[in-house]
Formats: structure tokens, C-alpha cells, sequence
């Protein structure tokens, strides 16, 4: 085979990897982007850097506190994007998602069920919904844009039909605790997103599960020549998706004290943007849930600067889908230069 | 003809990072000539090649094309110099027809607000077709065609860009043996025309049918280049290897055990017509027929990938239901598929996700991996097959054709297969690892691993095989014994039906 460089002066001084002296600066740089997730985290601190100096509010602990809560609710769904991504697929539903089960919370405790058996239906929704999504794909072959597009509407629309646009109110104490209480300093949402990012990364990167969805994304015909159940494995990564939505659904009605129809709209594009920019290509095959925690925290700090700037709302969805356009458009082109 | 250079390439250096691909490569290719370039992966014929079409820049050396000295910046470029180059995987847009592929991007137009001239495009594409002596009709889409009248349609392209020098990688791969002997005879009718080729090709005999010269590259350097008719097949092995391969089929005698798999009167409706075959222990089974015969629909129903219509299959004296890939690994069945880049491999993951990917479930507790066992079998896989890598995390799609297909067979053999279909196995791989699989197969069969081998290779079914059955149309037609079967009889049996309806 051929011949491999050598490098000149390497058997005198000590090196890294990549051919730095240790200890340097250059080489600690490198060793970070040697993660995935080094190039984003890089980018990551650098806005967190110009921000704080850009305005005084940034760095304080109500502010941040803020920030991490608000984009708690997007990383938690974000966890099952991640995975419908890895496999090439979509999930456009996540929003309405949302918005539903949200309605479905409020209505039963409302109505007097217990806060308990209220989520837990929720959550048994959500996953249903979802559950629904991946049949669609598995058993009908639809497209997963088609199919959640399809279920984006349905679920908005039963949303609409339970609440008949009226928000539902007020929720009892204990259950307001989930959105807006504390242990300690840090908000209970942001435990919750920190369980599930655990839960996700572990099934993720650990089990048999996480990993035929890599192989999956990368190619499908290989993956079911190899023995792996495809079916069930890209059903359960929409199953998942909508499991998780509807746990952010729980945290956001608890957070504004109220369910309304149209809860969660257009969250699909923050969550689609936190995934990609955490390095989840659109193509499938890779993507890690650390990448997206960081997309996620990208985007949450993204927003707030646009607030802290006193920059007009109508303008933040202008900003945010610049944001979504860079972040896709970086995912091309390196995946270009990798099919070279 | 006379005999004038028509391309020199001078001192030719090309690195990627940590990898010198070419280290001062000259070579001289003379006007009507068909120039064989031979090598084993890695030898960097392709990377020479790439350099010649523009996809690739040199580092340093020279190109001096028809006398005149030329940097040659883009595959534009090459083709504006009258260089086209016709790739392996074909560069044809599969729902256009023949003849808009041909003028693709170059279409003559209409005096009528400037609209794509179709009734020319269509007469001039069946020009060169009749030059090339080829008869197609060229307003069928590409998909519609066969792999040859792709590849003659990729011939056409690149004579209506007006080339005079054209290279060819790996043009046979994928043809039956008449189908090349068309394409030989359209390329000695371009010859005769002053057209130039380069024939980059594994295939040794073929390469001693068509080629003038002969030059050999091994580890990004020439080693030596001469005519072909004062070099022998051994000669260019010894050149491209550096030793001497003893047998190029390596077959040990095994003891041949007891049925192990049965098939009986095996249909899928409109592809596979009752067949029934039985594979013993320890047994090599070729599996020889024409391009569409049915070879692979077979395997792939016997492995699952498709449905049955109608038939059994017994494993080891039980009847098994397989109704999927998943059916058939639980019943102790590989399958290495003939397209590894499309069926047998996750290019963008690495080596070892690949090569765990079967047997994945036994590596883990209650769904979570155990990374250590997993990365002790990869490594025992890796030295096992003496796959040449940079490590379990490469990525697969880094590695050269035949350690690729090491790969795959890692895949398999961790799973310890009772009996392993392996189809086309070593298509598009260089010497040296041909071998290696070959030996590699006698010593599963030694172990009592029943396998069944497709090839369009017939030299390879004839090398390998203790007994081979013949396919056509969806059935068996022929079968013979390692002793009794010869090129012609089993030519002869693959061709035979079609050969008469074609005489009616």
C-alpha cells in the first residue's frame, strides 16, 4: 500500500496527535475539535463571549437561569429528533405534538384527575401520536415529511377541537411545581431535560437500539441485510420523539399556568435547528446527543441575545430562520467535502 | 500508424494527508494505442487517472499533451483537451434517453427561440452509435438499457465531445463475457479511427486480449511498462504484487459431510422457477449463468431479502421459515451481497460498527453493549482476515476495495454462519486480495461451512467450485462436477436456451 509521511523531527520531541507540542495552546484547540462537537462548542462559547460583552444582563444568574429553562423545553424533544434525524427521517409534528397533549393535560386536570394520571395520559398520547407517525412511514411508506406533516395538522387541529380556542385554566399547585418551581437554584425543567439528555445519550450511544440507527441512516439496505429490524427500529425512534414531546408539553402548560391550542407552534423548526447545528446531519448516520444539547443551548442563547438586544420579535423569526439556513447549509457543505 | 506520443506524463507526484499516492510516475502512451494500466488497490491508477480527467490536481511533475506542455484544471478543461474519462459507476442520468445523455449540457439548438434541437440530438446520437457499430435505440431511457448499452452510451458521449483519448476504468466489471467481446470490437474499431485508450482493469485476460502495452504501478510508482505480447500473466502479477502468487485459486481438498442445506422447488413468480438444489458440509458451490439469469434473485430469496411464492427450505434435516434477512441469520445463513457500497457496508461508519453489525445482540446485556467484548472481536476479526486499516474507528468508506470487502466477510464470519453465500466476492478487487479471499474460503470450507459462490468470473467458478450449477431463466440448467466441467461446457449451459430462441 502506499507509502504513509513521516514527520520530520517526530522521534526527537514529544507530540500530540496532530503533530502540536503539548501543553500549547494550538494543540489544546485541536484536541477539543478533535470531538465532534468541538467545532460547535468552540462557536458556542465564542457568542456566549461576544454577548457578555455586548450586554450586561447576559451573565446574570436570572438571566441564565431564563435561558437554560426556556431551552430546556426544546432540548427534550430535540433527544428524539436527534434520533428520527440520525435515520435520515423527520418528524414535523413535534410542535402540534405539543400543543395537543398540552390541551389533553389541562383539560383532565381541569376536570378534576389527578396530576398523575393527567400526564400520564398525556405522555401515553404523545407516544401514541407518535407511535402513529411511525406506522405510517414503516407499514404505509409514507415519506416521514409527508407522514408527520399529515399528523402536524390532525394533532394542531384536535387541539383546536378540545379547547375550541379557549385557554384552559387554572392547574392545581402541585402541578405548576414542574414549569416553574426550584430544587435549589435550578429550575425543575432543567433536571428534567438534564434526565432525559442522560437517558437519550446512554440509549443513544450504548445500546444495540441506538446503534442500528446509525446504520440505519447510513443505509437502509445494508442495515436489513445485516439482520437489523428496521421496522421496529425506525418506529420506535418516532415513538420516542412523541413520548418526549409530550414531556415538554407537561413542563411548558405547568411553566405558563394555562393550555391553549396553540401551544408549541412552530417549535419544530427550533428543535430541527438545535439538531443540526449540533452536528446531526439531515443526510443520517451521525449526530450525537451532546451536539445537540449544545445546538439547543445555541439556540436558546441565540434568542435571548435577540431580546437582550431589544431587537423587534418580528424580526427574531427572521433571525431564527437565518440561524436554520446557515446551520443547514454548513451540513451540506460538509458533507460535500467528505464525498469527495 | 505512426508511432507519436500523444500524452506524456512526466515525474508525476500526488499526496493526501499521510499517504503519498503517486511518487514521480512517468509514462508515455502512444497515439491508437490501447494502454493497459494494472495494479492492485492502492497502486494509485486511479489517482493518475483522476489527474488525467481534471478531477484531481498534481502536486508536482509535468503533462504534455499532443507535444505541447498543459495544466489540466478541471474536468471541463480535460474535456475541452479531448480527454474523457468513463467511470466505473457510469455518469448517466438513468431517466434521460441514450441520446440526451449523449449531449448532456451540450445540446444543439433550434433556430426557435434557442429550444434543445431533440430531432438532431436524436439523429446525431444514432450516428455514433452506428459508428460505433452499436445498435441501440437511443430514445429509451438510460435505465432501460443493459449495463453494455450503458456503457456503450458512455463511449458515445465521450466521441461526440470529440476525444482522441480515453480512459477506461474498470469497463468490464460489470459485463458478461459477450457483452465485452462487443465492447473489444468497438474499441479496436476506434483504434483503427486514431482513438487513444487507457484500460485500467483487473481483469489479466482480458487485459492481454485488448491492450498493446502494458504498464504496471505498485505503491504510487511505475514499475515498469512493456509490450504485451512480451509479457506473460505471471510477469505482471510478480511486477504488481512483487512475488510470485503460486495459485491464483487455492482450493484444498475437503471432506465433503452430509446435506446441510436443502432446497426444494424454490419459486418466486416471475423471477425463480422451481428450483431445488442441496448444499453438503464443507461444500463449494458455484453458481455460474449469464447477467440476469437469476443467480442473485435466488440467493436473496434463499437469504430472505425477498419472498417466496412457493418451495421449502431445510437447514440440517428441519424445514425453516425465512421470511427475512433476520429468519435466515437465526437459521445460521450469511450473505455477502454483490454490491458491498450499496448492500454490504455502512460507508460513513466505521470499521468496527461495521464489522460488529451482525452479531451485535450477543455482545450485549438487556440492549447495552459490552464495548470491551466488542472491540476484542473486532480486533480478532481485523488480524483474522488481515484486513489493512488504520484502526477500528476508520472509516469504511477510506478503505480500498478489497479490504472493504474484508469487511463485510468479518461481518459474517463473526456470527460463525453454517453456510455463507457469497456473491460476486471479488469484483473490482485487485490481485492480492482475490487471493487472500480465496484462501480464505477453502479455510471456512475446511471447517465445515458450506458455501455458495456467484460469480461472472467463470475462471473463479471453474478454480473454486466442487461442483457447479448452472442458472438461466430463473431455473437450473446445467450442473457439473469440479472434474467434469470445463469453460465451454459450462458457457455453453448458461447460453444454451437463449442461444436457440435468439436462432429462431
Amino acid at each position: 500500500m502506499a507509502q504513509k509521511l513521516s514527520k520530520p523531527g517526530s522521534e526527537n520531541s514529544e507530540r500530540t496527535d496532530t503533530g502540536e507540542r503539548p501543553g500549547s495552546l494550538s494543540s489544546a484547540a485541536k484536541n477539543i475539535l478533535a470531538f465532534k462537537e468541538g467545532g460547535i462548542l468552540i462557536v458556542f462559547l465564542l457568542a456566549c463571549l461576544v454577548l457578555s460583552i455586548v450586554s450586561p444582563y447576559f451573565l446574570t444568574v436570572d438571566n441564565l437561569t431564563n435561558v437554560v429553562r426556556q431551552f430546556s423545553m426544546t432540548a427534550i424533544i430535540a433527544v428524539g429528533m436527534t434520533m428520527v434525524i440520525i435515520t435520515a427521517g423527520i418528524d414535523l409534528s413535534v410542535g402540534s405534538i405539543v400543543g395537543f397533549t398540552g390541551c389533553v393535560v389541562g383539560w383532565m386536570l381541569v376536570d378534576g384527575y389527578t396530576v398523575w394520571f393527567s400526564i400520564f395520559i398525556g405522555l401515553l398520547l404523545g407516544t401514541l401520536v407518535g407511535f402513529i407517525n411511525g406506522s405510517l412511514i414503516v407499514w404505509i411508506g409514507l415519506p416521514p415529511f409527508i407522514a408527520t406533516l399529515g399528523t402536524m395538522g390532525i394533532a394542531r387541529g384536535l387541539a383546536l377541537v378540545i379547547t375550541r380556542g379557549y385557554p384552559i385554566q387554572p392547574f392545581p399547585e402541585d402541578f405548576l411545581y414542574i414549569g416553574q418551581g426550584y430544587i435549589g437554584p435550578i429550575p425543575v425543567p432543567v433536571f428534567i431535560m438534564l434526565g432525559v439528555l442522560i437517558l437519550g445519550h446512554i440509549f443513544l450511544s450504548r445500546t444495540t437500539y441506538g446503534r442500528y440507527l446509525y446504520c440505519i441512516g447510513s443505509n437502509p439496505t445494508a442495515a436489513r441485510l445485516s439482520g437489523i429490524n428496521v421496522r421496529k427500529i425506525l418506529l420506535m425512534a418516532y415513538t420516542i420523539t412523541g413520548f418526549v414531546s409530550a414531556i415538554s408539553a407537561v413542563i411548558l402548560i405547568a411553566r405558563l399556568s394555562s393550555a391553549q391550542a396553540d401551544n408549541g407552534t412552530g417549535w419544530e423548526l427550533d428543535v430541527i435547528a438545535a439538531t443540526v447545528i449540533g452536528g446531526t446531519s439531515l443526510a443520517g448516520g451521525e449526530g450525537t446527543i451532546v451536539g445537540t444539547l449544545i445546538g439547543a443551548a445555541m439556540m436558546g442563547v441565540i434568542r435571548n441575545a435577540l431580546v437582550l438586544l431589544r431587537v423587534s420579535v418580528y424580526w427574531q423569526t427572521v433571525v431564527i430562520g437565518l440561524v436554520i439556513v446557515a446551520a443547514v447549509s454548513l451540513d451540506v457543505l460538509r458533507q460535500r467535502s467528505k464525498a469527495i | 500508424m505512426a508511432e507519436e506520443i500523444i500524452l506524456e506524463v512526466r515525474n508525476i507526484s500526488k499526496s493526501f494527508p499521510g499517504v503519498r499516492a503517486l511518487s514521480n510516475v512517468s509514462l508515455s502512451i502512444k497515439r491508437g494505442e490501447v494502454h493497459a494500466l494494472v495494479g492492485e488497490n492502492g497502486a494509485g491508477k486511479s489517482t493518475l487517472m483522476k489527474i488525467l480527467a481534471g478531477a484531481y490536481t498534481k502536486d508536482s511533475g509535468e503533462i504534455i499533451l499532443r507535444g505541447k506542455p498543459v495544466e489540466i484544471e478541471s474536468p471541463a478543461h480535460a474535456q475541452s483537451l479531448g480527454i474523457a474519462i468513463i467511470y466505473q459507476e457510469f455518469n448517466l442520468a438513468p431517466h434521460l434517453s441514450a441520446a440526451a445523455n449523449i449531449f448532456i449540457g451540450r445540446e444543439p439548438r433550434s433556430k426557435f427561440f434557442n429550444f434543445i434541437d431533440n430531432r438532431r440530438i436524436r439523429q446525431d446520437a444514432q450516428a455514433i452509435m452506428s459508428e460505433l457499430g452499436v445498435d441501440i435505440d437511443v430514445s429509451r431511457p438510460v435505465r432501460d438499457l443493459n449495463v453494455a448499452q450503458q456503457q456503450s452510451t458512455e463511449i458515445a458521449k465521450a466521441l461526440s465531445m470529440n476525444a482522441d483519448l480515453i480512459i477506461m476504468d474498470e469497463p468490464t466489471s460489470a459485463l458478461a463475457e459477450a457483452e465485452v467481446a462487443v465492447l473489444f470490437d468497438v474499441i479496436r474499431r476506434l483504434k483503427a479511427k486514431g482513438i487513444t485508450f487507457i484500460y485500467i482493469s483487473h481483469n489479466l485476460e482480458e487485459v492481454f486480449q485488448i491492450s498493446d502495452r502494458i504498464s504496471v504501478l505498485r505503491d504510487g510508482q511505475l514499475i515498469g511498462t512493456n509490450e504485451t505480447a512480451k509479457l506473460d500473466a505471471r510477469e505482471v502479477v510478480r511486477m504488481m504484487v512483487g512475488r510470485t502468487l503460486d495459485d491464483m485459486f487455492p482450493k484444498p481438498k475437503v471432506d465433503i459431510g452430509g446435506p446441510l442445506l436443502e432446497v426444494k422447488n424454490l419459486s418466486r413468480r416471475g423471477v425463480i422457477r422451481d428450483v431445488s438444489f442441496t448444499l453438503h458440509r464443507g461444500e463449494i458451490l458455484g453458481i455460474a449463468g449469464l447477467l440476469g439469469a437469476g443467480r442473485t434473485e435466488l440467493m436473496r430469496c434463499i437469504f430472505g431479502a425477498d419472498r417466496i411464492t412457493s418451495g421449502e427450505i431445510w437447514m440440517e434435516g428441519k424445514r425453516v421459515d425465512i421470511r427475512s434477512p433476520r429468519d435466515a441469520i437465526a437459521a445460521g445463513i450469511g450473505f455477502v451481497p454483490e454490491d458491498r457500497k450499496q448492500q454490504g457496508l455502512f460507508l460513513s461508519l466505521a470499521m468496527r460498527i461495521n464489522a460488529s453489525a451482525v452479531i451485535l445482540p450477543t455482545l450485549a446485556r438487556w440492549g447495552l453493549i459490552n464495548r470491551q467484548q466488542e472491540k476484542k472481536l473486532v480486533s480478532e476479526s481485523i488480524a483474522a482476515l488481515q484486513i489493512k486499516t488504520a484502526g477500528q474507528e476508520q472509516i469504511v468508506r477510506d478503505l480500498s476495495g478489497g479490504n472493504q470487502q474484508k469487511v463485510v466477510l468479518a461481518k459474517w464470519l463473526a456470527i460463525k454462519p453454517k453456510v455463507l453465500i457469497l456473491d460476486d466476492p471479488t469484483r473490482g478487487i485487485d490481485v492480492g486480495a482475490k487471493v487472500a479471499i480465496h484462501t480464505l474460503m477453502g479455510e471456512f470450507a475446511r471447517q465445515g461451512v458450506g458455501i455458495i459462490l456467484i460469480s461472472s468470473e467463470l475462471p473463479e467458478v471453474l478454480g473454486m467450485s466442487d461442483r457447479i450449477i448452472v442458472m438461466d431463466e430463473g431455473a437450473i440448467c446445467g450442473e457439473f462436477s469440479r472434474e467434469e466441467a470445463t469453460h465451454e461446457k459450462v458457457m455453453l449451459a448458461a447460453a444454451g436456451n437463449r442461444a436457440q430462441r435468439e436462432a429462431v
